[in-house]
Protein backbone atom coordinates (compact mmCIF):
# COMPACT_ATOMS: atom_id res chain seq x y z
CA UNK A 1 0.00 0.00 0.00
CA UNK A 2 1.12 3.25 -0.80
CA UNK A 3 -0.41 7.12 -0.76
CA UNK A 4 -0.42 10.23 -2.96
CA UNK A 5 2.14 11.48 -0.70
CA UNK A 6 4.68 8.83 -0.80
CA UNK A 7 4.32 8.44 -4.69
CA UNK A 8 4.63 12.01 -5.07
CA UNK A 9 7.93 12.30 -2.82
CA UNK A 10 9.53 9.64 -4.86
CA UNK A 11 8.47 11.04 -8.22
CA UNK A 12 10.22 14.57 -6.75
CA UNK A 13 12.84 12.90 -5.68
CA UNK A 14 14.23 11.94 -9.35
CA UNK A 15 13.39 7.78 -7.99
CA UNK A 16 9.56 7.20 -8.97
CA UNK A 17 9.45 3.55 -11.08
CA UNK A 18 7.38 4.15 -14.18
CA UNK A 19 5.57 1.84 -16.74
CA UNK A 20 3.47 2.65 -19.77
CA UNK A 21 -0.13 0.29 -19.67
CA UNK A 22 1.76 -1.60 -22.57
CA UNK A 23 4.99 -2.48 -20.46
CA UNK A 24 3.00 -2.97 -17.24
CA UNK A 25 1.33 -6.19 -18.50
CA UNK A 26 4.45 -8.13 -19.53
CA UNK A 27 6.06 -6.97 -16.23
CA UNK A 28 3.35 -8.15 -13.73
CA UNK A 29 3.42 -11.22 -15.76
CA UNK A 30 7.14 -12.29 -14.63
CA UNK A 31 7.20 -10.54 -11.94
CA UNK A 32 3.92 -11.47 -9.84
CA UNK A 33 1.44 -8.60 -9.10
CA UNK A 34 2.76 -8.80 -5.35
CA UNK A 35 6.44 -7.55 -5.63
CA UNK A 36 5.47 -5.47 -8.91
CA UNK A 37 2.87 -3.54 -6.89
CA UNK A 38 5.75 -2.83 -4.64
CA UNK A 39 8.42 -1.58 -7.32
CA UNK A 40 6.36 -0.14 -9.36
CA UNK A 41 4.70 3.66 -8.44
CA UNK A 42 3.10 4.58 -11.32
CA UNK A 43 1.55 3.53 -14.56
CA UNK A 44 0.77 5.86 -18.03
CA UNK A 45 -2.20 5.66 -20.00
CA UNK A 46 -2.96 7.27 -22.92
CA UNK A 47 -5.11 7.79 -25.73
CA UNK A 48 -5.17 9.93 -29.12
CA UNK A 49 -8.37 10.30 -31.55
CA UNK A 50 -11.54 12.65 -32.25
CA UNK A 51 -13.47 13.91 -29.30
CA UNK A 52 -15.67 15.91 -30.72
CA UNK A 53 -16.98 17.28 -26.95
CA UNK A 54 -13.96 19.47 -26.94
CA UNK A 55 -13.33 23.14 -27.03
CA UNK A 56 -11.74 26.58 -25.82
CA UNK A 57 -12.53 29.54 -23.52
CA UNK A 58 -10.48 32.72 -25.00
CA UNK A 59 -9.90 36.13 -24.12
CA UNK A 60 -8.93 38.74 -26.07
CA UNK A 61 -8.31 41.72 -23.84
CA UNK A 62 -10.06 45.20 -24.66
CA UNK A 63 -9.88 47.12 -27.96
CA UNK A 64 -9.82 51.06 -27.22
CA UNK A 65 -12.57 51.95 -27.70
CA UNK A 66 -14.20 48.93 -25.62
CA UNK A 67 -16.27 46.12 -27.62
CA UNK A 68 -19.12 43.97 -25.68
CA UNK A 69 -18.47 41.63 -28.58
CA UNK A 70 -22.42 39.47 -29.62
CA UNK A 71 -21.49 37.88 -32.63
CA UNK A 72 -17.93 36.28 -33.15
CA UNK A 73 -16.13 34.60 -36.12
CA UNK A 74 -12.42 33.05 -35.84
CA UNK A 75 -11.08 32.72 -39.43
CA UNK A 76 -14.94 32.58 -40.41
CA UNK A 77 -15.67 29.66 -37.84
CA UNK A 78 -18.45 31.31 -35.54
CA UNK A 79 -17.71 31.24 -31.82
CA UNK A 80 -20.37 31.91 -28.65
CA UNK A 81 -20.46 34.88 -27.49
CA UNK A 82 -23.16 35.00 -25.06
CA UNK A 83 -20.35 35.35 -22.14
CA UNK A 84 -18.68 38.22 -20.79
CA UNK A 85 -17.40 41.61 -23.33
CA UNK A 86 -14.23 39.64 -25.05
CA UNK A 87 -14.77 35.60 -23.54
CA UNK A 88 -15.79 33.75 -26.74
CA UNK A 89 -16.13 29.99 -26.59
CA UNK A 90 -15.25 28.08 -29.53
CA UNK A 91 -16.81 24.36 -30.10
CA UNK A 92 -14.46 21.66 -32.10
CA UNK A 93 -17.21 20.73 -34.32
CA UNK A 94 -18.60 24.10 -35.11
CA UNK A 95 -18.41 24.54 -38.84
CA UNK A 96 -17.31 27.37 -41.50
CA UNK A 97 -19.51 30.35 -41.94
CA UNK A 98 -20.99 29.07 -45.55
CA UNK A 99 -19.88 25.49 -45.66
CA UNK A 100 -22.76 23.97 -47.80
CA UNK A 101 -22.37 21.30 -45.00
CA UNK A 102 -24.53 18.24 -46.81
CA UNK A 103 -25.73 20.22 -49.23
CA UNK A 104 -23.88 18.14 -51.84
CA UNK A 105 -24.31 15.46 -50.19
CA UNK A 106 -21.64 13.81 -48.53
CA UNK A 107 -20.06 17.19 -47.56
CA UNK A 108 -16.18 18.21 -47.71
CA UNK A 109 -15.84 19.97 -44.37
CA UNK A 110 -12.19 21.27 -45.19
CA UNK A 111 -12.45 23.85 -42.04
CA UNK A 112 -13.79 24.30 -38.92
CA UNK A 113 -13.90 24.74 -34.87
CA UNK A 114 -11.04 21.94 -34.58
CA UNK A 115 -9.17 23.72 -36.94
CA UNK A 116 -9.03 27.03 -35.56
CA UNK A 117 -8.11 25.49 -32.04
CA UNK A 118 -5.36 23.66 -34.41
CA UNK A 119 -3.73 27.31 -35.63
CA UNK A 120 -3.92 28.37 -32.20
CA UNK A 121 -2.14 25.78 -30.95
CA UNK A 122 0.46 25.67 -33.97
CA UNK A 123 0.50 29.96 -32.78
CA UNK A 124 -0.70 30.88 -36.46
CA UNK A 125 -2.05 34.09 -37.06
CA UNK A 126 -5.73 34.15 -37.46
CA UNK A 127 -8.76 36.60 -38.28
CA UNK A 128 -11.23 37.70 -35.48
CA UNK A 129 -14.35 39.56 -36.75
CA UNK A 130 -16.81 40.46 -34.13
CA UNK A 131 -20.02 42.58 -34.22
CA UNK A 132 -22.04 44.67 -31.34
CA UNK A 133 -25.22 46.72 -31.19
CA UNK A 134 -23.07 49.09 -29.00
CA UNK A 135 -23.18 50.28 -25.34
CA UNK A 136 -22.50 53.37 -23.62
CA UNK A 137 -19.52 51.91 -21.53
CA UNK A 138 -18.67 49.35 -25.17
CA UNK A 139 -19.27 51.79 -27.65
CA UNK A 140 -17.57 49.79 -30.51
CA UNK A 141 -20.23 48.10 -32.72
CA UNK A 142 -17.63 46.09 -35.02
CA UNK A 143 -14.29 44.83 -34.66
CA UNK A 144 -11.73 43.47 -37.52
CA UNK A 145 -8.27 42.10 -36.01
CA UNK A 146 -5.57 39.48 -36.75
CA UNK A 147 -4.36 37.62 -33.43
CA UNK A 148 -1.81 34.54 -32.42
CA UNK A 149 -2.61 33.21 -28.91
CA UNK A 150 0.49 34.94 -27.67
CA UNK A 151 -1.70 38.21 -27.91
CA UNK A 152 -4.74 36.87 -25.62
CA UNK A 153 -4.81 36.90 -22.27
CA UNK A 154 -5.96 32.72 -21.89
CA UNK A 155 -6.64 30.33 -24.19
CA UNK A 156 -8.03 27.59 -21.96
CA UNK A 157 -9.37 24.37 -23.36
CA UNK A 158 -12.38 23.01 -22.02
CA UNK A 159 -13.88 19.98 -22.69
CA UNK A 160 -17.28 19.03 -21.63
CA UNK A 161 -16.47 14.74 -22.57
CA UNK A 162 -12.78 13.23 -23.46
CA UNK A 163 -11.14 9.43 -22.99
CA UNK A 164 -14.53 7.35 -22.90
CA UNK A 165 -13.65 4.71 -21.57
CA UNK A 166 -14.71 1.88 -24.29
CA UNK A 167 -16.63 2.66 -27.41
CA UNK A 168 -18.22 0.59 -30.16
CA UNK A 169 -17.45 -0.86 -33.45
CA UNK A 170 -18.95 0.42 -36.43
CA UNK A 171 -20.12 -1.29 -39.23
CA UNK A 172 -22.77 -0.81 -42.27
CA UNK A 173 -25.39 -3.84 -43.08
CA UNK A 174 -27.38 -1.16 -45.49
CA UNK A 175 -26.74 -1.52 -49.26
CA UNK A 176 -25.26 2.09 -49.88
CA UNK A 177 -21.97 3.69 -48.14
CA UNK A 178 -22.79 5.97 -44.89
CA UNK A 179 -20.44 8.91 -43.73
CA UNK A 180 -20.18 8.60 -40.34
CA UNK A 181 -17.88 10.55 -37.64
CA UNK A 182 -16.57 6.78 -37.51
CA UNK A 183 -15.49 6.95 -41.05
CA UNK A 184 -17.02 6.06 -44.18
CA UNK A 185 -18.63 2.80 -43.69
CA UNK A 186 -18.73 0.51 -46.99
CA UNK A 187 -22.22 -1.40 -47.82
CA UNK A 188 -22.78 -5.01 -46.84
CA UNK A 189 -20.47 -4.83 -44.27
CA UNK A 190 -17.44 -4.46 -45.87
CA UNK A 191 -15.44 -2.80 -42.89
CA UNK A 192 -15.45 -2.05 -39.53
CA UNK A 193 -14.30 0.83 -37.75
CA UNK A 194 -13.21 1.29 -34.03
CA UNK A 195 -11.72 4.28 -31.57
CA UNK A 196 -10.33 3.03 -28.66
CA UNK A 197 -6.49 2.79 -27.56
CA UNK A 198 -7.54 -0.56 -25.62
CA UNK A 199 -5.06 -1.69 -23.34
CA UNK A 200 -3.66 1.70 -23.45
CA UNK A 201 -6.78 3.64 -22.59
CA UNK A 202 -7.16 5.88 -19.35
CA UNK A 203 -10.33 4.56 -18.09
CA UNK A 204 -9.95 1.21 -19.24
CA UNK A 205 -7.33 0.69 -16.78
CA UNK A 206 -9.08 2.17 -14.00
CA UNK A 207 -12.54 0.80 -14.61
CA UNK A 208 -14.54 1.55 -11.22
CA UNK A 209 -12.87 4.98 -11.55
CA UNK A 210 -10.45 4.30 -8.01
CA UNK A 211 -7.63 7.02 -8.82
CA UNK A 212 -9.22 9.19 -11.66
CA UNK A 213 -11.73 11.15 -10.11
CA UNK A 214 -12.57 15.01 -10.06
CA UNK A 215 -9.35 16.73 -10.08
CA UNK A 216 -6.89 13.89 -11.03
CA UNK A 217 -3.81 15.76 -12.93
CA UNK A 218 -3.44 14.80 -16.90
CA UNK A 219 -1.64 15.24 -19.30
CA UNK A 220 -3.84 17.01 -22.02
CA UNK A 221 -1.57 18.14 -25.80
CA UNK A 222 1.46 18.84 -24.12
CA UNK A 223 -0.13 21.02 -21.05
CA UNK A 224 -0.62 19.62 -17.64
CA UNK A 225 -4.18 19.98 -16.91
CA UNK A 226 -7.08 17.99 -14.55
CA UNK A 227 -10.57 16.68 -14.79
CA UNK A 228 -12.89 19.41 -14.13
CA UNK A 229 -15.80 16.94 -13.40
CA UNK A 230 -17.49 14.00 -14.68
CA UNK A 231 -17.54 14.04 -18.61
CA UNK A 232 -20.97 14.30 -20.10
CA UNK A 233 -22.82 11.11 -20.69
CA UNK A 234 -20.78 9.18 -17.98
CA UNK A 235 -22.58 6.45 -17.34
CA UNK A 236 -21.09 3.57 -14.79
CA UNK A 237 -24.14 1.09 -14.97
CA UNK A 238 -23.43 -0.76 -17.89
CA UNK A 239 -22.74 -3.92 -19.66
CA UNK A 240 -19.25 -5.10 -17.59
CA UNK A 241 -17.06 -8.50 -18.47
CA UNK A 242 -15.64 -10.34 -15.59
CA UNK A 243 -12.87 -7.92 -15.23
CA UNK A 244 -14.92 -4.75 -14.82
CA UNK A 245 -14.16 -3.61 -17.90
CA UNK A 246 -17.22 -2.19 -19.71
CA UNK A 247 -18.36 -3.66 -22.60
CA UNK A 248 -19.64 0.19 -24.17
CA UNK A 249 -19.33 3.71 -23.86
CA UNK A 250 -19.20 4.10 -19.75
CA UNK A 251 -17.16 6.52 -17.86
CA UNK A 252 -16.14 9.47 -19.28
CA UNK A 253 -13.93 12.64 -18.46
CA UNK A 254 -14.15 16.57 -18.66
CA UNK A 255 -11.06 18.03 -18.94
CA UNK A 256 -9.24 21.16 -19.16
CA UNK A 257 -5.51 22.91 -19.59
CA UNK A 258 -3.50 25.99 -21.12
CA UNK A 259 -3.59 25.97 -24.64
CA UNK A 260 -0.42 28.17 -24.75
CA UNK A 261 1.56 24.89 -23.43
CA UNK A 262 0.04 22.69 -25.47
CA UNK A 263 2.13 20.63 -28.61
CA UNK A 264 0.64 21.15 -32.07
CA UNK A 265 1.07 17.19 -32.85
CA UNK A 266 -1.04 16.43 -29.96
CA UNK A 267 -4.17 19.18 -31.16
CA UNK A 268 -5.29 18.24 -34.44
CA UNK A 269 -8.16 19.48 -36.46
CA UNK A 270 -10.38 16.60 -38.26
CA UNK A 271 -12.23 16.58 -41.30
CA UNK A 272 -14.70 13.76 -41.67
CA UNK A 273 -16.17 13.51 -45.35
CA UNK A 274 -20.40 13.69 -45.09
CA UNK A 275 -20.21 14.15 -41.30
CA UNK A 276 -18.23 17.34 -40.25
CA UNK A 277 -15.41 19.01 -38.54
CA UNK A 278 -14.01 17.80 -35.30
CA UNK A 279 -10.78 17.90 -33.29
CA UNK A 280 -8.20 14.73 -32.15
CA UNK A 281 -6.42 15.16 -29.14
CA UNK A 282 -3.72 13.72 -27.14
CA UNK A 283 -4.54 12.66 -23.87
CA UNK A 284 -2.47 11.16 -20.96
CA UNK A 285 -3.43 10.10 -17.41
CA UNK A 286 -1.27 8.68 -14.89
CA UNK A 287 -2.61 5.85 -12.53
CA UNK A 288 -1.09 5.31 -9.24
CA UNK A 289 0.04 2.32 -7.82
CA UNK A 290 -1.60 2.85 -4.36
CA UNK A 291 -2.49 -1.15 -4.14
CA UNK A 292 -2.16 -4.68 -5.95
CA UNK A 293 -5.78 -4.23 -7.03
CA UNK A 294 -5.41 -0.79 -8.79
CA UNK A 295 -1.79 -2.02 -10.54
CA UNK A 296 -3.86 -5.78 -11.41
CA UNK A 297 -6.56 -3.68 -13.34
CA UNK A 298 -3.87 -1.33 -15.67
CA UNK A 299 -2.68 -4.84 -16.87
CA UNK A 300 -5.83 -5.52 -18.46
CA UNK A 301 -4.97 -6.53 -22.26
CA UNK A 302 -6.65 -6.17 -25.31
CA UNK A 303 -8.03 -9.53 -25.59
CA UNK A 304 -9.99 -9.03 -22.51
CA UNK A 305 -11.50 -5.98 -23.93
CA UNK A 306 -14.73 -6.34 -25.88
CA UNK A 307 -16.49 -3.78 -27.70
CA UNK A 308 -19.80 -4.12 -29.31
CA UNK A 309 -20.55 -4.02 -32.80
CA UNK A 310 -23.66 -1.74 -33.96
CA UNK A 311 -24.75 -1.53 -37.63
CA UNK A 312 -24.32 2.28 -37.91
CA UNK A 313 -26.96 2.27 -40.69
CA UNK A 314 -30.12 1.97 -38.69
CA UNK A 315 -29.36 0.26 -35.41
CA UNK A 316 -27.28 3.16 -34.21
CA UNK A 317 -29.46 6.43 -35.30
CA UNK A 318 -32.60 4.22 -34.51
CA UNK A 319 -30.74 3.67 -30.69
CA UNK A 320 -32.55 -0.17 -31.58
CA UNK A 321 -30.05 -1.54 -28.95
CA UNK A 322 -29.42 -4.32 -31.16
CA UNK A 323 -25.48 -5.59 -31.24
CA UNK A 324 -24.85 -7.62 -34.26
CA UNK A 325 -21.49 -8.99 -31.90
CA UNK A 326 -18.96 -8.21 -29.31
CA UNK A 327 -15.35 -8.07 -30.65
CA UNK A 328 -12.01 -7.76 -28.69
CA UNK A 329 -9.54 -4.89 -29.32
CA UNK A 330 -7.02 -7.91 -29.74
CA UNK A 331 -9.28 -9.43 -32.66
CA UNK A 332 -9.62 -6.11 -34.15
CA UNK A 333 -6.02 -5.16 -34.04
CA UNK A 334 -5.68 -8.15 -36.45
CA UNK A 335 -6.80 -5.95 -39.38
CA UNK A 336 -9.87 -8.27 -40.11
CA UNK A 337 -12.44 -10.46 -38.05
CA UNK A 338 -15.08 -13.23 -39.40
CA UNK A 339 -18.10 -12.37 -38.70
CA UNK A 340 -20.92 -15.06 -40.35
CA UNK A 341 -18.16 -16.74 -41.99
CA UNK A 342 -16.85 -13.73 -44.30
CA UNK A 343 -13.37 -11.66 -43.86
CA UNK A 344 -14.40 -8.23 -43.23
CA UNK A 345 -11.71 -5.45 -43.05
CA UNK A 346 -11.03 -3.16 -39.91
CA UNK A 347 -9.63 -0.28 -39.18
CA UNK A 348 -9.19 2.29 -36.58
CA UNK A 349 -10.50 5.70 -35.98
CA UNK A 350 -7.81 6.02 -32.85
CA UNK A 351 -4.00 5.71 -32.68
CA UNK A 352 -2.36 3.65 -31.41
CA UNK A 353 1.41 4.96 -32.21
CA UNK A 354 0.35 7.92 -30.97
CA UNK A 355 -1.35 6.97 -27.55
CA UNK A 356 2.25 4.77 -27.06
CA UNK A 357 4.35 8.20 -27.68
CA UNK A 358 2.25 10.10 -25.33
CA UNK A 359 2.16 7.50 -22.52
CA UNK A 360 5.80 7.34 -23.10
CA UNK A 361 6.20 11.34 -22.90
CA UNK A 362 4.45 11.11 -19.03
CA UNK A 363 6.28 8.58 -18.42
CA UNK A 364 9.50 10.38 -18.76
CA UNK A 365 7.86 14.05 -17.11
CA UNK A 366 6.98 11.78 -14.17
CA UNK A 367 10.66 10.33 -14.24
CA UNK A 368 12.05 13.35 -14.30
CA UNK A 369 10.49 15.04 -11.82
CA UNK A 370 8.22 17.13 -13.62
CA UNK A 371 4.43 15.88 -13.81
CA UNK A 372 3.33 15.20 -10.12
CA UNK A 373 0.04 13.24 -9.29
CA UNK A 374 -3.10 14.77 -8.05
CA UNK A 375 -5.50 12.93 -5.54
CA UNK A 376 -8.91 13.36 -6.74
CA UNK A 377 -11.52 15.55 -4.80
CA UNK A 378 -14.35 14.05 -5.71
CA UNK A 379 -15.02 10.63 -7.27
CA UNK A 380 -16.29 10.02 -10.36
CA UNK A 381 -19.98 8.69 -10.14
CA UNK A 382 -19.69 4.88 -9.91
CA UNK A 383 -23.87 4.38 -9.91
CA UNK A 384 -24.71 6.64 -12.68
CA UNK A 385 -27.08 5.29 -15.92
CA UNK A 386 -26.83 6.80 -19.14
CA UNK A 387 -30.89 8.73 -20.15
CA UNK A 388 -32.23 8.62 -23.11
CA UNK A 389 -34.37 11.72 -24.49
CA UNK A 390 -37.81 11.40 -24.15
CA UNK A 391 -39.77 13.60 -26.90
CA UNK A 392 -42.81 14.92 -25.35
CA UNK A 393 -45.43 18.03 -26.74
CA UNK A 394 -45.95 21.02 -24.49
CA UNK A 395 -48.75 22.36 -22.56
CA UNK A 396 -50.08 23.74 -26.00
CA UNK A 397 -49.57 20.42 -27.79
CA UNK A 398 -46.98 21.92 -30.20
CA UNK A 399 -43.57 20.22 -30.44
CA UNK B 1 12.48 -6.07 -68.70
CA UNK B 2 11.93 -3.18 -65.84
CA UNK B 3 9.39 -1.36 -64.79
CA UNK B 4 9.26 2.10 -63.69
CA UNK B 5 6.64 4.64 -62.04
CA UNK B 6 6.91 7.97 -63.45
CA UNK B 7 4.83 11.43 -63.07
CA UNK B 8 4.72 13.61 -66.19
CA UNK B 9 3.71 17.28 -66.26
CA UNK B 10 3.02 18.60 -69.50
CA UNK B 11 2.59 22.43 -70.15
CA UNK B 12 -0.37 23.84 -72.18
CA UNK B 13 1.16 24.33 -75.17
CA UNK B 14 2.49 20.29 -75.08
CA UNK B 15 -1.70 18.97 -74.10
CA UNK B 16 -1.88 18.16 -77.97
CA UNK B 17 1.80 16.07 -78.49
CA UNK B 18 0.72 12.59 -78.45
CA UNK B 19 3.48 11.20 -76.60
CA UNK B 20 2.45 8.05 -75.23
CA UNK B 21 1.66 6.95 -78.87
CA UNK B 22 5.60 7.22 -79.40
CA UNK B 23 6.85 5.59 -76.09
CA UNK B 24 5.01 2.66 -77.30
CA UNK B 25 5.74 2.96 -81.18
CA UNK B 26 9.23 4.26 -81.24
CA UNK B 27 10.61 2.80 -78.08
CA UNK B 28 9.04 -0.39 -77.86
CA UNK B 29 7.75 0.55 -74.34
CA UNK B 30 4.36 -1.46 -72.63
CA UNK B 31 2.36 1.61 -71.17
CA UNK B 32 -0.06 1.42 -68.30
CA UNK B 33 -1.75 4.88 -67.62
CA UNK B 34 -2.76 4.99 -63.47
CA UNK B 35 -4.29 8.72 -64.75
CA UNK B 36 -4.33 11.16 -66.32
CA UNK B 37 -5.28 14.77 -66.45
CA UNK B 38 -4.85 16.36 -70.20
CA UNK B 39 -6.71 19.75 -71.00
CA UNK B 40 -6.19 22.58 -73.42
CA UNK B 41 -6.72 25.05 -70.80
CA UNK B 42 -4.67 23.76 -68.31
CA UNK B 43 -1.21 22.35 -67.56
CA UNK B 44 -1.45 18.73 -67.96
CA UNK B 45 -0.25 15.46 -65.67
CA UNK B 46 -0.05 11.78 -65.92
CA UNK B 47 1.33 8.94 -64.16
CA UNK B 48 2.14 5.87 -66.03
CA UNK B 49 3.97 2.80 -65.59
CA UNK B 50 6.73 2.02 -68.66
CA UNK B 51 8.22 -1.48 -68.90
CA UNK B 52 10.61 -2.26 -71.36
CA UNK B 53 14.52 -2.65 -71.32
CA UNK B 54 16.44 -0.80 -69.06
CA UNK B 55 17.87 1.28 -72.55
CA UNK B 56 14.51 1.67 -74.33
CA UNK B 57 12.98 3.31 -70.89
CA UNK B 58 15.75 5.45 -70.33
CA UNK B 59 15.94 6.65 -74.41
CA UNK B 60 11.99 6.86 -74.33
CA UNK B 61 12.05 8.85 -70.79
CA UNK B 62 15.03 11.19 -72.51
CA UNK B 63 12.30 11.54 -75.53
CA UNK B 64 9.51 12.43 -73.20
CA UNK B 65 12.08 15.42 -71.65
CA UNK B 66 13.55 17.12 -74.75
CA UNK B 67 9.87 17.30 -75.66
CA UNK B 68 9.42 19.82 -72.71
CA UNK B 69 7.52 17.37 -70.68
CA UNK B 70 8.67 17.38 -66.45
CA UNK B 71 9.38 13.58 -65.73
CA UNK B 72 9.67 13.17 -62.26
CA UNK B 73 11.07 9.23 -61.87
CA UNK B 74 10.73 10.26 -57.58
CA UNK B 75 7.53 11.73 -57.07
CA UNK B 76 4.22 10.08 -57.59
CA UNK B 77 1.21 11.75 -58.30
CA UNK B 78 -0.06 11.03 -54.65
CA UNK B 79 1.64 12.41 -51.67
CA UNK B 80 1.47 10.61 -48.33
CA UNK B 81 2.89 13.28 -45.63
CA UNK B 82 3.89 11.09 -42.46
CA UNK B 83 4.00 14.64 -40.59
CA UNK B 84 0.03 15.19 -41.05
CA UNK B 85 -0.65 11.47 -40.59
CA UNK B 86 -1.34 10.64 -37.39
CA UNK B 87 -1.00 7.08 -37.56
CA UNK B 88 -4.70 6.22 -37.03
CA UNK B 89 -4.92 3.83 -39.90
CA UNK B 90 -8.36 4.25 -41.01
CA UNK B 91 -7.05 4.62 -44.82
CA UNK B 92 -6.00 0.61 -44.19
CA UNK B 93 -9.30 -0.15 -45.36
CA UNK B 94 -9.69 2.25 -48.25
CA UNK B 95 -6.80 1.10 -50.02
CA UNK B 96 -7.06 -1.71 -52.26
CA UNK B 97 -3.40 -2.42 -53.33
CA UNK B 98 -1.78 -2.36 -49.20
CA UNK B 99 0.03 0.74 -50.38
CA UNK B 100 -0.66 2.37 -47.44
CA UNK B 101 0.45 -0.27 -44.50
CA UNK B 102 1.43 -1.25 -40.84
CA UNK B 103 5.05 -1.15 -40.47
CA UNK B 104 5.23 -3.33 -37.42
CA UNK B 105 1.82 -5.20 -35.92
CA UNK B 106 3.01 -3.95 -32.13
CA UNK B 107 3.60 -0.12 -32.46
CA UNK B 108 0.99 -0.39 -35.24
CA UNK B 109 2.73 2.51 -37.30
CA UNK B 110 1.57 3.03 -40.96
CA UNK B 111 4.17 3.21 -43.66
CA UNK B 112 3.34 3.84 -47.28
CA UNK B 113 4.47 2.43 -50.57
CA UNK B 114 4.57 4.69 -53.68
CA UNK B 115 5.80 1.65 -55.73
CA UNK B 116 2.60 -0.38 -55.22
CA UNK B 117 0.18 3.00 -55.24
CA UNK B 118 -2.30 2.62 -57.98
CA UNK B 119 -3.58 6.12 -57.44
CA UNK B 120 -6.92 5.42 -57.12
CA UNK B 121 -6.87 7.95 -54.51
CA UNK B 122 -9.67 6.56 -52.11
CA UNK B 123 -7.78 7.25 -49.40
CA UNK B 124 -7.63 10.77 -50.06
CA UNK B 125 -11.45 11.89 -48.63
CA UNK B 126 -10.63 8.75 -46.00
CA UNK B 127 -7.61 10.74 -44.15
CA UNK B 128 -9.40 12.68 -41.72
CA UNK B 129 -5.87 14.86 -40.92
CA UNK B 130 -5.29 15.92 -44.75
CA UNK B 131 -1.73 13.63 -44.81
CA UNK B 132 -2.64 12.43 -48.29
CA UNK B 133 -3.09 14.95 -51.35
CA UNK B 134 -2.87 14.36 -54.95
CA UNK B 135 -0.24 16.37 -57.18
CA UNK B 136 -3.05 17.24 -59.67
Amino acid sequence: MKTYTEINEKIASGKAVVLTAEEVIEYVDKKGVSAAAEEIDVVTTATFGPMCSSGCFLNFGHSIPKIRITEAWIDDVPAYAGIAAVDLFLGATQLRHNDPANMYYPGEFRFGGGHVIQKLVERRELQLFGLSYGTDEYPRREIRTMFTIDDLNQAVMVNPRNCYQNYNVATNTSDRPIYTYMGLLKPQMQNLTYSSAGQLSPLLNDPFYQTIGIGTAVWLAGAHGHVYAEGTQHASVVERTENGVPAEGAGTLALTADMKEMLPEFVRGVTLKGYGVSLALGVGVPIPVLNEQILLATTVRDDEIKAELIDYSYDYPMKSGKVISHLTYGQLKRGDVEIDGRKVEVSSMSSYPKALHIAELLKAEIRDGKFLLSEPLQSLPRNKKMKSMVVREGEGGEV
Amino acid sequence: MTTKKILMNFNKELAEKPIVYHLVKDYDLIINIFRARITAEEEGFMVLEVSGTDEHIEKGIDFIRQNGVTVNEAEKGLRWDKNLCTQCGNCLTHCPVDALYIVDPGSREIGFDSDKCVECLNCIPNCPYDALTSVF
